[in-house]
């Protein structure tokens, strides 16, 4: 038993395996989306942009696009990490900074939407 | 924790273009994770106003950021493909060796199709708007 614990599946492994394929599938009409609708602005000027912005729809999907991209990509490095990173204590310091990197990400984006969407953008 | 031997092991394998599909998923993935780190750069200029967004436009709208922007491209419209090609075998599909070489050359033609196409409303948008 000593010489098994540790070494072997913490369970979470499904949960990962999930939430990649979840996340991939919201990702695939938001990203599709996201691609028309940028593309098919008359301009990339402020007051153009914040106005796309602001409207409810565009304000929740770019949410959701920000929130579901950096879990995606969370959940990809992480993989990324564990493969590349052979030395315990870096690959735990790795994985700190990717997890805080793409919180600060997601929340940063969102505060972002929020601000223009509820008028608070100068 | 005990030693045990890292995957992938890129080493022993002999190269095969069904690796180079796999490998570009992962690569493009990270690129795309780079993407991300601007896109919300953006947004949250856009949030600062004017001003903000003019101070952003300084490294978004550098010359040399049309070559970040066209590899964004290229790499969101293949890990798209190639994304969708891994949930098809999640569902259990397309798992033999010659239904996976089949798709390996599917993948590559629809996301190539896709990079034009969007390649080609990027251009549009940027000469309306510079």
């Amino acid at each position: 038993m000593r010489r098994v614990l540790g070494a072997g599946s913490a369970k979470s492994g499904v949960h990962h395996w999930w939430l990649q394929r979840l996340t991939a599938v919201a990702l695939v009409p938001l990203s599709v989306w996201f691609a028309v609708s940028l593309l098919a602005l008359p301009s990339f000027a402020h007051a153009t942009v914040a106005a796309w912005m602001g409207q409810g729809t565009t304000a929740l999907l770019l949410m959701l696009l920000v929130v579901v991209a950096a879990w995606h990509s969370r959940l990809g490095l992480q993989v990324v990490v564990e493969d590349y990173v052979p030395r315990p204590g870096a690959r735990t310091v790795t994985l700190v900074v990717v997890n805080f990197v793409h919180i600060l990400l997601a929340a940063a984006g969102v505060l972002a939407v929020l601000r223009v969407a509820l008028g608070g953008a100068a | 924790m005990p030693v045990r031997p890292l995957s992938p092991h890129l080493s022993v394998y002999k190269l095969k273009y069904t690796m180079l599909t796999s490998g570009l998923n992962r690569i493009t993935g990270m690129g795309l994770s780079v993407g991300l780190v601007l896109l919300v750069y953006w947004l949250v200029a856009v949030a600062g106003g004017a001003q903000t967004l003019a101070r952003a436009e300084r490294v978004l709208a550098h010359p040399l950021m049309k070559l970040v922007y066209a590899g964004f491209i290229i790499a969101s419209c293949y890990h798209l493909v190639a994304g969708i090609r891994h949930l098809v075998w999640d569902t259990g599909r397309g798992l033999e060796r010659a239904q996976s070489e089949r798709s390996a050359w599917l993948v590559t033609i629809i996301s190539v199709v896709l990079m034009l196409l969007v390649g080609y409303g990027a251009w549009l948008a940027m000469a309306r708007a510079p």
